[in-house]
Formats: C-alpha cells, sequence, structure tokens
C-alpha cells in the first residue's frame, strides 16, 4: 500500500515535470529542452547568462512562455483540487466547483468588470481578478446563506440545488449583459471561452497567493473529507466538526475556483475529471487524493494549453474547447463504467 | 454516566420527543422500543448532537452534551446508524481507520502504533479482519454493518448507540452481533443503548428497556414489566400474546394472525379413529393444540395425527424415537405432524368414549394393560428396564383450553386412572400394594382451541368433571377387556 503512494507521488511528479519543459520547449520556435533547464537554473541561482545561448530563448522562456505554462499549471492544480474537494463534501464523483454556483459568480464579476469598464483605484489590470474572487466568494456565501434559509441543517442536497439556481440566474444575467455591450463583446465572449494567453507575469503573481491559501486549506482536512464522504452524521459520530469543516472547504474551494475563473475564464471539466481519474488510479484517500490531483490537474492544463496553441498554428484555439473535447468523451467513459454500487 | 432529564424538542414546530427522562449506569444495555413514528431514531439523534433539542437536558458523565466538542463526544459515544453511505470505494481498512480521527492530535495526525492495534482488534472482534483490504461495497449487507461496527469500536467508546443494529441482518448476524454487544457490557463495562424493531430481540438481550409511545416514555423497566401483554398490545395496536422463552428466562412475543373464518372447523369424536392389528389412528382435519408425552411430538405443540402403535413385548427401546418416525413415514403419516405412541397391549381391546355437555365435547381414547403395574408411591422399590407403554390415555378436547387447563386435564386424567386401578384392585406384584399406574403410561391432552374458553380443567370445573368420569370409565373398561384376554 505504502509503496503503491510513494509510486503514485513519484509518477505525478514526473508528469508535472515533463508535461512543463514539453509546454516551454515547443512552439512556433522550439527551445532545445537541455536550454530551458540552463535557463530556469540561471536565472533562480543568479548564475550568468551562457553564451552558448540564444538570448532570444531566454526572452521566450522567461517571458512568454514559463509564465503561461506555470499560469497553466496553477489553474489546472486550482480547478482540479477544488473539484476533489467538492465531489468528497457532497459525496457526488459528479460533482465540481460550478454545480456550486462559483465559476458563474465569478464570471459575473469578470463580465461586470469589463461591461461597465470598472477600474479600483491603484489595482489597474488587477481590477478583474480581485473582483472575480470577490464576486465568487458573494455567491459562495449567498448560496450558502440561501440554503441554510431552506434548511438549518444545510444538507447537501439542498447546497446542490441552491447551486443550480445561482447558477442558471447568474448565467442569464451574463447573457443579458453580453446583448446589450457593443464593441465589448469579442472580448467578453473570447473570455468566456477561457484562456491562458497574453497573461504574463502579473497573472501568475495574482493567482499564486489564492492558489497557496486554498490548497493549505483543503490539504488541511483531508481526513474530515474522507469522513464526510461517509455522510454528514456519519462524519460528526467521529468526530469531526462537520459545520466548520465544510465552511472551510466550501470557502478554500470557492477562493481556488474563483481566482482561477478569474485569470483564465471558464475552463470546465477539469475539476471533474482530473479528480475522478485520480480517484480511480490511487484511490478515494482525500489526504492523497487532494495533493494528486494538484500534480495532475497542473500537468493536464499545461498539456491542454500546448495543444490549444500548436494544433492550428499560427492561430490559437480556447483551452475551454480542447479541455471539453478531452474531458467530456473520457466522462462520458467514466460515467458508462460506474459500478452501480457507486451512488451518484 | 448517562442522565437524560425532561428531553423535548423535534424537527421543526412540533415536538416530537416529550419529557423524556431516563438514566443509564455504566455496563447496562439499554433497549429503545416502540412503534414506528414513536420517536426513537429522533431520541438517538439528540444523544449524538445530531440534532438540536428545545428544552431539557442531557448530561453525560456529569457534563452537558452540548458543552462537549465533536472530537470530545466522538472520544465518549459512538454510534452504529441504520444506513451508512459508502460513495466512494474506501478499503474496510481505511474505513475503520476513520474511527480513530477522534484520537488522532496535531496538524499532521500521524498514525501512531497504538491506533494501528486498535483498528486491528476492532476489525478482529467483529470478524472484519479477514477482508480487510476488501472494498466496503463489495461487501453483503451484515459485513457492511460489522465494518462500521468496527469503526464505531476503534472511537474507543464508552458508550455505543445503535440504530436498529440487526436490520438487513440473517439470523446468524444478529445473533453474532448482539452476543458480542452484550459480551462487551459484561466484560469491559461498555455501556450499549440500541433501538430494536425486535421485540423478542429486545427482550432476550436487554437489561431493561424504554418503551416509547408517541414520544413519551410509556415505561423504563426491565423487559419482563415492559413486554406484557396489555401494554404492548395498546401501544402497538396489535393482537400479541407473551410467552416465556423456552431455553432462557426471557419473556417473548408472539403475533395472533385474524383467525380465517373459513378455516374448516372440525369435530374430534370416533367418526374419525381408524383402527388395524398395528396401530390406532385419530386423523384431525385441523392441528390440535397438544401436551403429551408420547415417542414423537411430544411436550408442546399443533398435531394432526395421533397414533397408538402395537408394539411387541420385547420391543428393542435403544432408538425408539428413530424408529418410530420411520415407522410413521412407512405408514403414510407426516412425523413433524404426528404424535406417536407405543403400547405391547392388545389394541383389539381399546376402550373409547364421546361425551358432549353444554357447549364443549371430550372425546376419550385408552388402552391399557396392567402387566407393569406400579404403586408409585413405592417407585423406589423398582428398578425398571424401558418397556413400550401400558396405559396410554388420550383426551381430545373439543374446545379452547388455557394453558392452565391443560396442565390441570393432566392431573385430573391422571387421578381418574388412578382411582380405576383402585377400584380394579390393580396389585403392584413387588409391593404388594393397590398399583396407581404402570410404569411407562403415556398421556396426550389435545384441544381444538375453538368454541368455548376453558381457564382450568380441574375437578370442581365442568370440564374437569367430564375428563375425570369418561377417563375413569374407559380405562377401567380397557383394564377389564385387557385381563378378559389374559385369563382366557
Amino acid at each position: 500500500m505504502k509503496t503503491r503512494k510513494i509510486l503514485a507521488y513519484i509518477l505525478g511528479m514526473c508528469f508535472l515535470i515533463s508535461s512543463i519543459l514539453l509546454g516551454i520547449s515547443i512552439g512556433t520556435v522550439s527551445v532545445p529542452v537541455w536550454d530551458i533547464v540552463y535557463i530556469i537554473s540561471a536565472k533562480l541561482f543568479g548564475l550568468p547568462p551562457s553564451d552558448s545561448i540564444n538570448p532570444m530563448y531566454v526572452n521566450i522562456v522567461m517571458n512568454i512562455r514559463l509564465p503561461r505554462v506555470l499560469l497553466a499549471g496553477l489553474v489546472g492544480a486550482s480547478l482540479a483540487i477544488a473539484g476533489a474537494a467538492f465531489q468528497g463534501l457532497l459525496r457526488n464523483p459528479l460533482a465540481d466547483p460550478y454545480t456550486l454556483g462559483v465559476s458563474s459568480g465569478a464570471s459575473v464579476g469578470a463580465v461586470i468588470t469589463l461591461f461597465f469598464g470598472l477600474s479600483i483605484p491603484f489595482a489597474g489590470s488587477f481590477t478583474l481578478p480581485i473582483l472575480s474572487v470577490l464576486f465568487s466568494l458573494i455567491t459562495i456565501f449567498l448560496v450558502l446563506l440561501f440554503a441554510r434559509k431552506v434548511e438549518r441543517s444545510m444538507k447537501v442536497e439542498t447546497i446542490i440545488l441552491t447551486g443550480i439556481i445561482f447558477s442558471s440566474f447568474l448565467g442569464a444575467i451574463i447573457s443579458l449583459m453580453i446583448a446589450l455591450t457593443g464593441e465589448e463583446l469579442r472580448m467578453i465572449i473570447s473570455w468566456l471561452l477561457g484562456s491562458v494567453s497574453m497573461r504574463g507575469w502579473p497573472y501568475v503573481q495574482i493567482i499564486l497567493p489564492f492558489f497557496i491559501a486554498g490548497s493549505v486549506l483543503l490539504l488541511l482536512n483531508g481526513r474530515e473529507l474522507n469522513a464526510m464522504s461517509f455522510g454528514e452524521e456519519r462524519a460528526k459520530h467521529i468526530g469531526v466538526d462537520v459545520q466548520k469543516r465544510k465552511m472551510l472547504v466550501l470557502i478554500a474551494g470557492s477562493i481556488l475556483t474563483g481566482s482561477a475563473v478569474a485569470v483564465s475564464g471558464t475552463i470546465g471539466f477539469v475539476g471533474l475529471v482530473i479528480p475522478h481519474l485520480t480517484r480511480l488510479l490511487w484511490g478515494p484517500d482525500h489526504r492523497h487524493l487532494l495533493p494528486l490531483s494538484i500534480l495532475t490537474g497542473g500537468s493536464f492544463l499545461i498539456l491542454a494549453d500546448l495543444a490549444a496553441r500548436t494544433i492550428i498554428t499560427p492561430g490559437e484555439l480556447p483551452i475551454g474547447v480542447i479541455t471539453a473535447i478531452i474531458g467530456a468523451p473520457v466522462f462520458a467513459v467514466i460515467l458508462l463504467n460506474r459500478r452501480p454500487e457507486r451512488r451518484g | 454516566m448517562l442522565n437524560v432529564h425532561k428531553l423535548t424538542g423535534g424537527y421543526s414546530s412540533a415536538a416530537i420527543i416529550k419529557d423524556v427522562s431516563f438514566e443509564l449506569e455504566k455496563g447496562e444495555l439499554l433497549g429503545i422500543i416502540g412503534p414506528n413514528g414513536s420517536g426513537k431514531t429522533t431520541l438517538i439523534k439528540m444523544l449524538t448532537g445530531i440534532l438540536p433539542y428545545e428544552s431539557g437536558e442531557i448530561v453525560l458523565k456529569g457534563k452537558c452534551v452540548k458543552d462537549y466538542t465533536a472530537k470530545e463526544l466522538a472520544k465518549i459515544l459512538a454510534v452504529l446508524p441504520q444506513h451508512s453511505f459508502h460513495s466512494f470505494s474506501y478499503t474496510v481498512k481505511e474505513t475503520v481507520s476513520l474511527g480513530r480521527y477522534a484520537h488522532q492530535k496535531g496538524w499532521f495526525q500521524s498514525w501512531s502504533e497504538r491506533d494501528e492495534s486498535i483498528v486491528n482488534e476492532a476489525m478482529d472482534q467483529t470478524g472484519v479482519i479477514s477482508f480487510a483490504d476488501h472494498y466496503v461495497h463489495e461487501l453483503s449487507g451484515g459485513e457492511r454493518q460489522r465494518v462500521y461496527l468496527a469503526q464505531a469500536l476503534a472511537q474507543e467508546p464508552e458508550i455505543l448507540l445503535l440504530d436498529e443494529p440487526t436490520n438487513h441482518l440473517d439470523l446468524s448476524f444478529q445473533k453474532e452481533l448482539l452476543d458480542l454487544l452484550r459480551g462487551w457490557t459484561r466484560e469491559r463495562n461498555l455501556t450499549v443503548i440500541s433501538i430494536f424493531h425486535d421485540l423478542n430481540l429486545a427482550g432476550l438481550y436487554c437489561d431493561r428497556l424504554l418503551l416509547l409511545e408517541s414520544g413519551e416514555v410509556q415505561i423504563d423497566h426491565l423487559p419482563n414489566e415492559v413486554l406484557k401483554e396489555d401494554r404492548i398490545r395498546k401501544v402497538y395496536r396489535t393482537d400479541i400474546q407473551k410467552q416465556p422463552h423456552p431455553i432462557v428466562p426471557a419473556p417473548q412475543i408472539v403475533l395472533l394472525p385474524d383467525h380465517a373464518s373459513d378455516e374448516p372447523s372440525a369435530f374430534i369424536n370416533e367418526d374419525l379413529l381408524e383402527q388395524s392389528d398395528q396401530h390406532i389412528v385419530l386423523k384431525s382435519p385441523i392441528p390440535l393444540r397438544t401436551m403429551s408425552s408420547g415417542v414423537v411430538g411430544s411436550g408442546t405443540g399443533w398435531y394432526q395425527v395421533f397414533v397408538n402403535r402395537h408394539v411387541s413385548k420385547d420391543y428393542n427401546c435403544d432408538d425408539h424415537k428413530q424408529e418410530m418416525t420411520a415407522y410413521l413415514k412407512k405408514n403414510g403419516f407426516e412425523p413433524s405432524d404426528a404424535v406417536g405412541m407405543m403400547t405391547a397391549v392388545v389394541l383389539d381391546d381399546v376402550s373409547f368414549k364421546y361425551v358432549e355437555q353444554g357447549d364443549f365435547s371430550v372425546f376419550v381414547v385408552v388402552t391399557a394393560g396392567v402387566g407393569n403395574a406400579v404403586d408409585a408411591s413405592k417407585g423406589t422399590e423398582h428398578c425398571f428396564h424401558p418397556l413400550p407403554g401400558t396405559i396410554n390415555t388420550w383426551v381430545f378436547v373439543n374446545g379452547d383450553l388455557a394453558e392452565e387447563a391443560f396442565i390441570q386435564s393432566i392431573m385430573t386424567a391422571t387421578e381418574a386412572k388412578a382411582k380405576a386401578m383402585l377400584d380394579l384392585k390393580i396389585i403392584d406384584p413387588v409391593t404388594g400394594t393397590i398399583a396407581t399406574g404402570t410404569s411407562t403410561d403415556s398421556i396426550l391432552i389435545a384441544a381444538s382451541q375453538r368454541g368455548q374458553r376453558h381457564d382450568f380443567a380441574g375437578t370442581i370445573t365442568p370440564l374437569g368433571k367430564v375428563i375425570g368420569q369418561t377417563v375413569y370409565s374407559c380405562t377401567a373398561e380397557a383394564v377389564r377387556k385387557s385381563r378378559k384376554r389374559v385369563k382366557k
């Protein structure tokens, strides 16, 4: 059992590292893998630039591809770990951040920013991500408030239903704003389809603190998630402070989802398929499922982004299209193969 | 240990639990019983802190349950729920290990050797250790229930709460689980509260029963007192009867189905009697309630065929039960439906008589021979070999007899037999005194359990009078017939 867990982490790390290297290496200009390794380590350890390396490579790696790959990795990791946590909490392998209306909330925040051309003083170009995170937090609290109003014990079913109600409502608001918008239309649409291109280091900096905060919060609740996947009453019998833990998981999940949506738009299926695949491969123990989902989710989105920008060069596909094209069929297969004993 | 005081509350505005108070000592096994909707599960949910309550208090080890943190409570109190979710495929061991949650400290909740050994012990005790690496969702219902029991045990609780633990379990698992629970209350002072649907299991295993009726405590007492017929009939609104358990001193409740009126009514009289050289048989159209000392179908029961079989005087009685069963089968009688007796007497000497009186009637059949006549008061002077019975008395009553009436019927019939021996001056050849019967007599009392009810059958009752008189005359006649044959 133990060696299997170690193997899982080793494979996950290898997958992530090779995805990063591939993501940086491949493009309109190919950069040799060893050059990438040297450029990055030179930057990390403050070594002088080597003469043998083309300065253009340094520019491509450090200013264009590395931030892009890191951003894709962080978004994928955020969505995957949030999805894994929500699935455990809701005891439903088909659940994901979107079910709770969190990503719709974040989208509304972003669309409102674009529509009204809002700008928070001193935040400048960060207005969009900050407002997205804010809106996703507001949404999750509204969802929870509403669910509590419906039923004091806030059963999982109630939360999901409430999430669906909010999602539809917020989706309608987005459609309304798109219908009303004029020249901003193209920008909103492309943002909605999801992409990690042309974001650069500032976006990596904005998602990183949210990613760290959210992931640490979730990783500390691995055992509680294990207990809660046996039902909330059972978790309480075992000694879990269910109300508090549930709140922590929901907040952490919405921080992760909100910030991911803010920097990259809506990218579907990562939060759904990656935790599911990871669980099938390595088991449902959340203490390992959460970190392994980070590794797999990050790698997956880096590769998806690589595909998005290479398939129709010099053009670029929205990354959400790639994840949906890969994710939906995979998910359909999983759905078909689900053992009947496993409750949906 | 646990003190519940004037507990009131429920799901919404209407209180489901009203003013419930009870106390529980360490090591007790308390059963909570009550009809559907009486608030059993609600009460358990309040005790475990799942459901808030409006007023009253629950004091656990001197501290109000509300003041415990979830972890503190889980170290004292464990729950085996009626249903559990198993959304993801965890292994048995992973599932049981979760029970250690409350005992683990710190941010990284390291797994100690003590945790490991307690989990293994819990799996061992519940018999799930052999499939520790199997997935929970692949197990059968009974195995799964034991996995969750192991999980609860891994909490090292002082109180274990169970909600219908035997639900979905087959007989052997029910017994295993409850034996295990009771063992733990005795050996390690575990306190157990369990909801029971099955009153018989509750009566068999619990030290005390708490009967809930529409959210209130109807009674909280010993099982024998709680499971009184009148009380259970009233609270459960159904027709039942209470009986003692045949082996252990515990009350058992049996359901009384509505008697289908289209069942054939029966009248037992000489028309049903068939006689051959081999046996005398009475076949009743309906099963009769019997109390008898035959070779087959003895004790109490319900039987339809009654066989008095002739055997030779040198019949080998070593395994008479099996031989008799084989005989019945060979002659087309279903042994499980029959009371069988043996006699060495010539069956032609049988004497029977049908007497009708008022609302009831009695049919008596006697075969008698007095070769082994014995004075019961001097039985110690005899040394017996098991010989086939010589006075076999059958008493059929077309009436409804209480248990007491069966016993008194036997008394009355025996007294009448002894009197017949006296009047015929049958001498015990060993002691020289008047005999009271023979060394291997058998008796059968069988009643149709229809018609008039008889609570007693002593010699003062009309039934007793008829039985006494009829058995006396039949016995006397049978003995006379047999003597005549011997003299010839």
